[in-house]
C-alpha cells in the first residue's frame, strides 16, 4: 500500500472510532483497476483490529506489534492503555504519534532509590511535558496513573480542563503539587470515579479546602484515598461528600480524622469495601459518649480491606472483630501494637491474603499470623526502629513460622536485625509460589547469627527453589558466591536490589551474564567496578535501568559504556559528596543508566552529567 | 605425633573459636574491612538518631562513613522517607519537633523552623535575624520592637495575630501556629501600645 493510502485508511479508522463503533473500512479503489475490491491486507487489518481490542496484556501487544508493519499499525490503533515505565525512555510526542486512541496512561518517573533520599530532589521526572502533549493528543483520556513523578498544580489544572471524560487519577509517590491542584481536579472533573493519593507528598501552602470543591449535586466517586495527606482537612466537607457519593466503595482518610468522626463516616457509607481508618484514636476531649464502633463495623458487610490505624489506641481494636472473618487485606503497618494486642484480631482473619505489620508484634505475633492465615499471599514486616542493632523484635524465628504456616506466600518484605540461612532455606522449600522475596537485615554485613556464615546459602536456596521468582532484594553478609547462585538460577528474575554486598567485580558479572530476563538492577555500596560494568554491555538495551551508587565505577568506565551502546543514556551525578583530602575523584558517586529512544534529556539539572 | 603438635601450635585457635557471644564484635571487624568502601562519604561526626533523620533537612546532607555499627547511613535501611517522616506512633508531638512556618513580608517563599530547638525568645529572634538577614532588635514590654523596621508576630490557636514576646516562652511554644515577620507601618502600629 502506498503511504498516502495508508494515511487515509488510518484517518478513516480514527473517524470510525470517534463514532463509537469498531472501524469499518470502505473498499479502496485502485487508480488503474476495473474492480473495486479491498486489498487483502486491508481486510486482514480490519479483522485484526477487531480481535486486538480484546488483547489487554501489554507484553502480548508488544509481541503482536513486531509481526509486521500491518500488525504494528493495527496494534497501535487499538491499544487503549499505554505503560511507560521510565518517562525518559520515550518522548511524549513519539508516544502520542504511535498510539492515537489512548484512554489510559501509566507513567513512572524516578527510580525507586529516590524514595530513600539517594537522589537529589530536583533531578527531573516532570509531568508537565506529558500533560501538554496529552492535552492535544488524547482528548478522550480517562485514566492517569503516575508514580514518582513531579506534578505541579498547573499540570493538574491543564489535566482537569483538557479531558472531558476524565475518570481516574492515581498519584503514587508523587510530589510538587498542593491543595490548589487537588481543588481544580475535584471541581472540574465531574466524571471522576477514582481520586487516589498514595504516599504522595502534598503541600498545604495554599490551604485550599479541596474537599469542598467536589460537585454539589452528587459525585460518581468510587474511590477516595488521601491517607498520606499530612495536614488537617475540613471534616464537615468530607462528611458531606461521603453522604452525596452513593457509589463510594473505597475510602481511606488521613490521620486527622479521629474515631468519632470515623464513626460518622461509616454510618453514612456501610457499602464500603475498603476502609482506611485515619488515626483510630479518640479526640482529645471526648464530649459525647463513646461511639458504637462495633455496630458500625458490623454494618459494613462488604468490607474486605482495612488500613489506617495511624495513632491506634489499642483499646479500640476489638471494634474491628465483626469484619475480621471477611477481610482479605489488613494494613497495620502504622499501628504500634504488641503481640497480645494483635492476636485477638488476627485469629479471626482466616481469609487474609495481604498483611502489612510493624515489628512491634514480635516473632510471637508472626507466629499467630502463621497459625491462622493459611491463605496469606503477601506479607510486609516494617521496623519501628530503623537503627542498626544487635537484636530486634523479629528474627529468623518469625520467618520460619511464616514459612511453615503460610505456604501460599507469593510476596514478602521482611525487615529484621538478624537472620539465619536455615530460616531462609526453609522458606524456599515451603513456599514454592514465591514471586517476590525481599529480606532486609538492617545490620549491614551481618552473617547468619547462629553459624557465623555468610547468607549466601539462604539466598541461593531462594533462587534455586522458587521457580517463579521475579524480584529479589538481598542483605546481610554476602560473598560473590551468592551472586553466582543468582546468576545461575535466577533465570526469570526481572528486578534485583543489592546493598552492601559482594567481594569483587565477579559478583556483578555473574548476575549480568546469568540473569537474561533482568530489567531493573539497583545497587548501592558494593565493590563493583568498571570491569563488572562492561560485562553487561550485551544486555543494557534490554533493561529499563541500572542504578549504581557508591560503588567502584569510574567516570572513564561510564564513558566507555555510553560510547559503546547506542540508545542508552548514561547519567552520572554527584550529590552531597564530601571528598576526602587528596582523593582523586574519578570514582563516580551515582550512575543511572537507562535505555531511551530519545537523546539526552533537555531538563537535566546542572549536577547531572550525561555522558 | 610431634608434627601434629607443631601444627596445633601454628593454628590460630582464636580465629576458629566458636563463641556464643552476640555477633557485635565480629561485625565491627568486618565493618573495618569493608568501611573503606564508604570512606568517600567522610562526614562530620554526627550523633543524629532516627528522629532527626526524619527531618526533611536531612536530605541536604548528612551521611557518613560507618566505622560504628550504629551510625546512620543515608537511605538505609530502605524505608521510604514518607514512612520514616510520618510515623509518630501516638500523640507524639511532645517527642518530635514543633514545626511552624515563618513568612516574611516581601520574601518570595516561606521557611520552616522547629521551635523546640530554641532556648527562648532571644535565641529564636537571633535565628530569625540570621535566616532572613534583617535586624529585629530587642523586645520591650511597653514598646515592642521599636527601633526596628520589623516586628515578629505569630498566629495563635484562636487565629489571632499576636506580637512575639508577650507571653511566657512555654505558652508561646504550645500556642504558636505560625510566624510572620511584619514590615513597615504595620509593624510600627503594633509597637505603639494601642
Amino acid at each position: 500500500m502506498s503511504e498516502a493510502q495508508a494515511q487515509m485508511s488510518e484517518d478513516d479508522a480514527d473517524l470510525a472510532a470517534a463514532a463509537g463503533g469498531a472501524s469499518i473500512r470502505t473498499a479502496v479503489v485502485t487508480t488503474g483497476g476495473d474492480y473495486s475490491s479491498p486489498y487483502p491486507d486491508q481486510v486482514l487489518e480490519n479483522v485484526l483490529e477487531n480481535v486486538l481490542i480484546f488483547l489487554t496484556s501489554r507484553r502480548d501487544r508488544n509481541a503482536v506489534s513486531l509481526v509486521c508493519k500491518s500488525w504494528y499499525r493495527a496494534e497501535a490503533l487499538t491499544r487503549s492503555e499505554i505503560y511507560i515505565g521510565n518517562c525518559y525512555s520515550v518522548s511524549p510526542r513519539r508516544a502520542a504519534e504511535r498510539f492515537r486512541r489512548v484512554r489510559s496512561v501509566v507513567l513512572k518517573g524516578k527510580p525507586r532509590f529516590a524514595d530513600f533520599s539517594l537522589m537529589p530532589p530536583d533531578w527531573g521526572a516532570h509531568f508537565a511535558p506529558w500533560v501538554i502533549e496529552m492535552a492535544e493528543a488524547y482528548r478522550g483520556l480517562e485514566k492517569l496513573y503516575l508514580k514518582r513523578m513531579n506534578v505541579t498544580d498547573d499540570d493538574l489544572a491543564v489535566m482537569a480542563r483538557s479531558f472531558g471524560n476524565f475518570r481516574e487519577l492515581v498519584l503514587v509517590c508523587c510530589e510538587g503539587f498542593g491543595t490548589a491542584g487537588l481543588a481544580v481536579v475535584a471541581s472540574k472533573c465531574r466524571q471522576l470515579r477514582v481520586f487516589d493519593l498514595i504516599e504522595a507528598e502534598v503541600s498545604d501552602d495554599d490551604e485550599v479546602d479541596w474537599l469542598s470543591c467536589f460537585p454539589e449535586s452528587g459525585t460518581c466517586l468510587e474511590s477516595l484515598i488521601f491517607d498520606c495527606v499530612e495536614f488537617p482537612i475540613n471534616f464537615d466537607a468530607l462528611e458531606n461528600l461521603v453522604a452525596r457519593s452513593r457509589s463510594l466503595k473505597k475510602l481511606r482518610v488521613n490521620r486527622f480524622v479521629n474515631l468519632e468522626q470515623l464513626h460518622r463516616l461509616m454510618i453514612l457509607a456501610p457499602q464500603l469495601t475498603d476502609l482506611g481508618t485515619g488515626s483510630f484514636s479518640p479526640q482529645d476531649h471526648p464530649i459525647d459518649q463513646e461511639p458504637d464502633l462495633v455496630s458500625a463495623f458490623t454494618a459494613c458487610r462488604s468490607l474486605v480491606s482495612l488500613s489506617g490505624f495511624r495513632e491506634t489506641v489499642p483499646d479500640y481494636l476489638p471494634a474491628v472483630y465483626p469484619v475480621c472473618a471477611n477481610i482479605t487485606s489488613l494494613n497495620f503497618s502504622y499501628a504500634n501494637i504488641t503481640a497480645d494486642e494483635l492476636k485477638p484480631v488476627i485469629r479471626n482473619c482466616h481469609k487474609l491474603q495481604i498483611f502489612w505489620v510493624l515489628d512491634s508484634v514480635r516473632d510471637e505475633g508472626l507466629q499467630a499470623v502463621a497459625a491462622t492465615c493459611k491463605d496469606l499471599r503477601e506479607l510486609r514486616v516494617f521496623p519501628i526502629d530503623a537503627t542498626e542493632d544487635n537484636v530486634g523484635p523479629v528474627s529468623d524465628v518469625g520467618l520460619q513460622a511464616i514459612s511453615e504456616g503460610c505456604k501460599k506466600l507469593e510476596s514478602i518484605l521482611y525487615f529484621c536485625q538478624q537472620m539465619t540461612n536455615a530460616a531462609v532455606i526453609s522458606m524456599s522449600n515451603n513456599c514454592p509460589d514465591l514471586v517476590v522475596f525481599r529480606l532486609c537485615i538492617i545490620g549491614r554485613y551481618r552473617p547468619d547469627h547462629s553459624t557465623g556464615e555468610p547468607m549466601d546459602e539462604g539466598f541461593g536456596a531462594i533462587v534455586k527453589n522458587c521457580k517463579k521468582l521475579t524480584r529479589l532484594a538481598v542483605s546481610g553478609l554476602l560473598t560473590d558466591k551468592a551472586f553466582s547462585y543468582i546468576g545461575q538460577y535466577g533465570k526469570l528474575v526481572r528486578t534485583l536490589s543489592f546493598a552492601f554486598a559482594g567481594d569483587s567485580d565477579l559478583g556483578l558479572k555473574y548476575v549480568l551474564e546469568g540473569c537474561s530476563k533482568l530489567e531493573k538492577l539497583e545497587i548501592r555500596d558494593c565493590p563493583f567496578g568498571d570491569s563488572a560494568l562492561r560485562s553487561g554491555l550485551h544486555h543494557y538495551h534490554n533493561m529499563r535501568f541500572l542504578w549504581m551508587s557508591t560503588c567502584r565505577v569510574t567516570r572513564q568506565g561510564c564513558r566507555e559504556i555510553a560510547q559503546q551502546i547506542p540508545r542508552v543514556i548514561v547519567e552520572v551525578f554527584r550529590w552531597n559528596q564530601i571528598l576526602e583530602e587528596g582523593e582523586k575523584s574519578d570514582l563516580v558517586d551515582t550512575l543511572y543508566l537507562y535505555r531511551s529512544l530519545e537523546g539526552p534529556r533537555a531538563d537535566a539539572p546542572k549536577f547531572v552529567n550525561i555522558l | 605425633m610431634e608434627s601434629i603438635n607443631i601444627q596445633e601450635e601454628g593454628l590460630n585457635l582464636k580465629a576458629t573459636e566458636l563463641r556464643l557471644g552476640l555477633p557485635g564484635r565480629d561485625e565491627t571487624e568486618k565493618e573495618t574491612i569493608f568501611s573503606f568502601k564508604n570512606n568517600k562519604r567522610a562526614a562530620p561526626k554526627s550523633t543524629e538518631d532516627n528522629e532527626s533523620e526524619a527531618n526533611s533537612d536531612a536530605k541536604h546532607g548528612d551521611h557518613e562513613a560507618a566505622p560504628a555499627a550504629k551510625a546512620q547511613i543515608v537511605g538505609w535501611p530502605p524505608i521510604r522517607s514518607y514512612r520514616k517522616n510520618n510515623f509518630p506512633p501516638k500523640k507524639a508531638e511532645a517527642e518530635f519537633g514543633i514545626y511552624v512556618k515563618v513568612s516574611m513580608d516581601g520574601a518570595p517563599y516561606l521557611r520552616k523552623i522547629d521551635l523546640k530547638v530554641y532556648n527562648g525568645y532571644a535565641d529564636l529572634l537571633r535565628a530569625l535575624e540570621s535566616m532572613f538577614k534583617l535586624s529585629i532588635g530587642y523586645y520591650s514590654e511597653r514598646e515592642g520592637y521599636k527601633g526596628s523596621e520589623y516586628a515578629p508576630t505569630y498566629e495563635d490557636k484562636d487565629g489571632d495575630w499576636m506580637l512575639v514576646g508577650d507571653v511566657p516562652w512555654d505558652m508561646f511554644m504550645s500556642s504558636c501556629k505560625r510566624l510572620r515577620i511584619m514590615k513597615g507601618s504595620e509593624a510600627r502600629g503594633l509597637g505603639c501600645g494601642v
